[in-house]
């Protein structure tokens, strides 16, 4: 046996291509020295890289790093979508800085370099095939975003966001280590294929205490990382003590990051009679407690992540249902994980488009504001405020939100299919709950104008917000398009 | 595509269409005329659906749902959603009552935008939008694109309630919206528990049980059923209906009462009953005790109301209630007297709601302790009243009668002592009926003018004889020949019946 691994430098050309962004831009910073060209270079590899995942993973599933059959990497059309998704996220969160890096307290630079450094970390999540590059690819996504949060100068509430969000997602991590860790000394493996072969073979090491252990250390540091509830308490404060668009990529690209990861780990490697009832007790308690204390808030930023807290809900039950059922068939299974995948699509898109519309509507390098600030924005822009309208009952799951709507009719229709029709009316009785919110915020854009003078949103921010919305509208009407994506 | 088929999307497609084109012309009056022609389209395209091929001449077993044309195209495979649309004698009636009740609305916006909220051009735009949702709900025959269109309604209608309504406005669009979505997501829910069993949303296919089990089909009828009352709606569910009609603006109440309602009893009747008939059959009993309890509770309630357009608001659960103890019966007669009341209620309560919203503009209240006298200062208004009033509580040669009389005949034929019973309750709630409006017309057109009314001018605009009209004619045609809705409606009831066991 050769000590020398053949690479195959194809597969790892998204990788290549993110981690090259994050250089070139810290090269460009330091000899161009002109923020205009750092940003343009961001957005060019961040397109770059969209581009390169989506192309290598068209030409079918390339493996590499392998150890006999279990492969470290493995770029298919998982990966490449998750690729792509988290690369465009990442451009649109830079048209989002806009306003945000002109006003001048934040680093033009380190921003867009750290921005770069979480995009790769996300491109190379989607690919992962064992633990440890998992849970290190998770890590370079949030990494930087520590560091993001608390970067504007002279803000109390970023230096205390990022101390937070810091201290909670270390201990997560050290969580899904220790877990990582146990799991090896049962079985001996860190590949999650090998892994769930070794668990589903030999029934005497899933009874084993440690297992049990084992798999709810991993689960529960991956469900800091979606904000699940009881994990969920650093999201709010985090989002509202960020930047605006770093709550943006908090709450779209950093969060279907752990979506990825604990989808990765529960499809492929733990067992499903033990990861079941725990997601679906974690889905229930997070969509719940989630909308509940939606209902209560009055700052823009805090109700989108509480909003976010119960969305992740959703994402999660289809996971939490398959797993219920034990015995399912393997259609069943992939349709309840594609369900999971589309939902993540659907939701990450109106997301992005909701925080590109108050970062449009609120002054530039300004907080989210309270409710009250965004009284009758809609009827000062009526094109910003419309499309902000549309992503919020997109959010609430009701036309002329398609797209949303059938994010949730997806959910619904696997949670069925998997036999899991208690888990389906929890969800259902949830967009009830999750209406109230929407609409208020949705009124409240319509209410009679409170006479603040209207600010003229910048033009980067309009750009991502029309392509944001285009995108939701499109996929409104054509749904099939991510259920396609979201199934291979 | 066949004529019919262009017909079909042209129903659908005309009023979105108009509404996008309402919003986009500039100025706020061109805006208004522009939806108000494509209102008219629309009804113009709904009226010639019924030359269509009524009869059955294949082989085999007769399907327990033949539309007279349809149109069946795939739109996403991965949710078993299809965009099927048709048309048959249940349904056409609806459909040209929701395009005429949309026409008049647009109309009366024309002359008049309800103060309060934006322009009246978008009023008239979400007036099309509702349009879109309601006759797409009355024309789906998939499962899941029925849900799509049904959900399609909700927020339209909140913003008109929120937007133009009276002083309470806002809490009781909230209330609408919350409420409705509860029971559309139930809907959501049991169209997905009979999907899953059946693996098709083709309700053609799926009218007569589809080979579901038992178990499937008592779970799917108690979910649709609980989504179904909320709209319709069938007391204990029905507290969002009075705010709601008493807070929209004359146009709002007139397309919630006159048409909104209605998804909810044609989809029992469709969907419920037709997809899953032992489920209703083993709920039956329940449905017929709730819908006699909401016409005795409508009718006490009415009777102590104060207010003109709460208490037309509350006529219309004791009215659905007559509707829904037609569906209960599971008989051709109760479901053809269902069909009728449907159809009987919407152009009623519609004249109703324009003739309140009258009263209102013109005396500046609603309270029936300051109105008194209406006959002396504005006979015609009065008068108009009065013959609404009489033929909602039902006078035999007016609309109201044949919808009431025939869920009680029907419920007397059911037999048992349940039914006879409820058929003899009912009956007695058609005497409330007729109590509490003669209550209503002596308090306002009777006695001396209040000081309200004493100022009020003796004519009515030219709009509201062009919005009226057409109503007075129908709750006439409809009582002397109602054979005008059930000669097209027979045979698909039939049809529909044999399936139930």
């Amino acid at each position: 046996m050769s000590l020398v691994q053949p690479v195959d430098n194809v597969a790892m050309l998204p990788a290549y291509l993110a981690a090259g962004t994050a250089v070139l831009v810290l090269l460009f910073d330091l000899l161009v020295a002109r923020p205009a060209v750092t940003v343009a270079m961001a957005a060019l590899g961040a397109a770059g890289t969209a581009a390169g995942a989506a192309l290598v993973g068209a030409a079918g599933e390339r493996r590499t790093f392998c150890v006999g059959d279990d492969c470290s990497w493995v770029w298919g059309g998982r990966a490449a979508l998750v690729g792509a998704v988290i690369a465009l996220l990442t451009l649109g969160v830079l048209a989002l800085s806009g306003p945000l890096l002109r006003a001048g307290r934040t680093p033009v630079g380190e921003y867009c370099f750290l921005l770069a450094c979480a995009m790769t970390g996300g491109v190379v999540l989607g690919a992962a095939g064992d633990l440890i590059t998992l849970i290190v690819a998770l890590e370079t996504l949030t990494l930087p975003l520590y560091v993001l949060v608390g970067l504007r100068r002279d803000s109390l509430a970023g230096a205390e966001a990022a101390v937070t969000f810091f201290v909670v997602s270390v201990v997560a991590t050290t969580v899904t280590l220790l877990g990582a860790a146990l799991l090896y000394a049962v079985t001996g493996t860190l590949h999650l294929d090998r892994l769930g072969a070794t668990l589903a073979a030999r029934a005497d090491l899933t009874d084993l205490p440690l297992t049990g252990v084992a798999v709810a250390l991993v689960v529960a540091g991956l469900a800091f990382k979606v904000a699940a509830v009881p994990f969920h308490a650093w999201a709010p404060a985090t989002y509202d003590g960020a930047p605006l668009p770093v709550a943006a990529y908090l709450s779209t690209a950093s969060k279907l990051g752990g979506v990825v990861a604990l989808l990765a780990v529960v499809q492929r490697a733990l067992p499903g009679d033990l990861t079941g009832p725990v997601l679906a007790a974690l889905a229930v308690l997070t969509m719940t407690v989630g909308n509940l204390v939606a209902l209560r808030q009055r700052r823009t930023v805090r109700l989108l992540a509480w909003s976010s807290v119960a969305q992740a809900g959703y994402i999660l039950a289809p996971l939490g249902a398959l797993a219920l059922s034990a015995g399912r068939t393997g259609d069943a299974r992939a349709a309840a994980y594609a369900a999971a995948v589309a939902y993540a699509i659907f939701f990450v898109l109106l997301e992005l488009a909701a925080f590109a519309a108050v970062v449009a509507l609120r002054p530039a390098d300004g907080d989210g504001g309270t409710l009250a600030d965004l009284s009758g924005a809609a009827r000062r822009h009526p094109w910003v405020g419309g499309a902000f309208a549309l992503a919020l009952i997109g959010l609430a799951g009701l036309p002329p939100g398609l797209a949303g709507l059938f994010a949730k009719v997806t959910v619904v229709r696997a949670l069925l299919a998997g036999h899991a029709g208690w888990l389906a009316l929890v969800v259902a009785l949830n967009a009830v709950i999750g209406l109230a919110y929407y609409l208020r915020v949705t009124a409240s854009l319509y209410a009679t104008p409170a006479g603040a003078a209207a600010v003229r949103p910048a033009r980067t921010v309009v750009l991502a917000l029309g392509v944001a919305t285009a995108a939701a509208v499109v996929i409104g009407f054509a749904p099939q398009i991510v259920l396609d994506v979201a199934a291979r | 595509m066949t004529f019919g088929q262009v017909l079909l999307v042209a129903v659908v497609a005309v009023p979105a269409l108009g509404a996008l084109a309402t919003a986009v012309v500039p100025g706020d009056r061109a805006g208004r005329v522009v939806g108000t022609v494509a209102a008219a389209v629309t009804l113009l395209s709904a009226l010639p659906l019924v030359g269509g091929d009524h009869g059955w001449f294949g082989y085999g077993p007769r399907p327990a749902v033949q539309p007279w044309h349809q149109l069946d195209l795939p739109w996403v495979p991965g949710l078993d959603l299809r965009f099927h649309l048709g048309v048959d004698g249940i349904s056409w009636p609806l459909v040209v009552l929701t395009a005429l009740l949309t026409l008049l609305c647009c109309a009366y916006t024309l002359w008049r935008v309800p103060p309060g909220g934006g322009s009246g051009r978008a009023l008239v735009a979400l007036l099309l939008v509702v349009e879109v949702g309601i006759l797409g709900t009355f024309l789906a025959l998939d499962l899941v694109l029925f849900f799509l269109f049904f959900e399609v309604v909700l927020l339209p209608m909140y913003a008109i309630i929120a937007g133009w309504g009276g002083a309470d406005r806002r809490r009781a669009a909230r209330k609408f919206a919350l409420y409705t979505l509860f029971g559309s997501v139930l809907l959501l829910v049991g169209v997905y528990v009979v999907v899953a069993a059946a693996g098709t949303a083709d309700l053609v296919a799926l009218t007569g049980g589809a080979g579901l089990s038992r178990g499937t089909q008592l779970a799917a009828f108690t979910l649709l059923a609980i989504a179904f009352a909320v709209k319709s709606p069938l007391w204990p569910l029905h507290s969002w209906l009075p705010d709601a009609h008493t807070q929209a603006p004359t146009v709002g109440s007139v397309i919630l009462a006159g048409v909104l309602l209605k998804m909810g009893t044609y989809g029992l009747i469709r969907i419920a009953v037709g997809v899953a008939p032992e489920g209703a059959r083993w709920a039956a009993p329940v449905l017929g005790v709730l819908a006699v309890a909401a016409i005795l509770i409508g009718g006490l309630v009415c009777l102590a109301q104060d207010d003109l357009k709460r208490l037309i608001a509350y006529s219309s659960v004791g009215h659905m209630g007559f509707v829904l103890l037609g569906v209960a019966t599971l008989t051709a007669t109760g479901i053809q007297a269902a069909l009728i009341g449907n159809i009987a209620h919407g152009v009623i309560t519609g004249l109703l709601f324009f003739l309140a919203g009258a009263v209102k503009d013109r005396a500046h209240t609603g309270s029936l302790a300051e109105l008194s006298g209406l006959r002396e200062t504005a006979p015609r208004l009065a008068g108009l009243l009065g013959f609404a009033a009489v033929a909602s509580l039902g006078l035999p040669g007016l609309a109201g009668f044949w919808g009431e009389a025939f869920a009680v005949v029907a419920a007397v034929q059911r037999g048992g002592p349940l039914w006879l019973t409820l058929a003899g309750l009912a009956a007695l709630g058609g005497a409330l009926t007729a109590a509490y409006f003669l209550r209503l017309l002596r308090r306002v057109t009777h006695g001396r003018p209040s000081p309200a009314v004493a100022g009020l001018a003796p004519g009515l605009a030219g709009a509201e004889l062009t919005a009226w009209a057409p109503l007075v004619l129908l709750a006439l045609a409809v009582g002397l020949a109602p054979a005008l809705v059930l000669s097209y409606a027979s045979g698909p009831v039939e049809a529909l019946l044999g399936v139930v066991p």
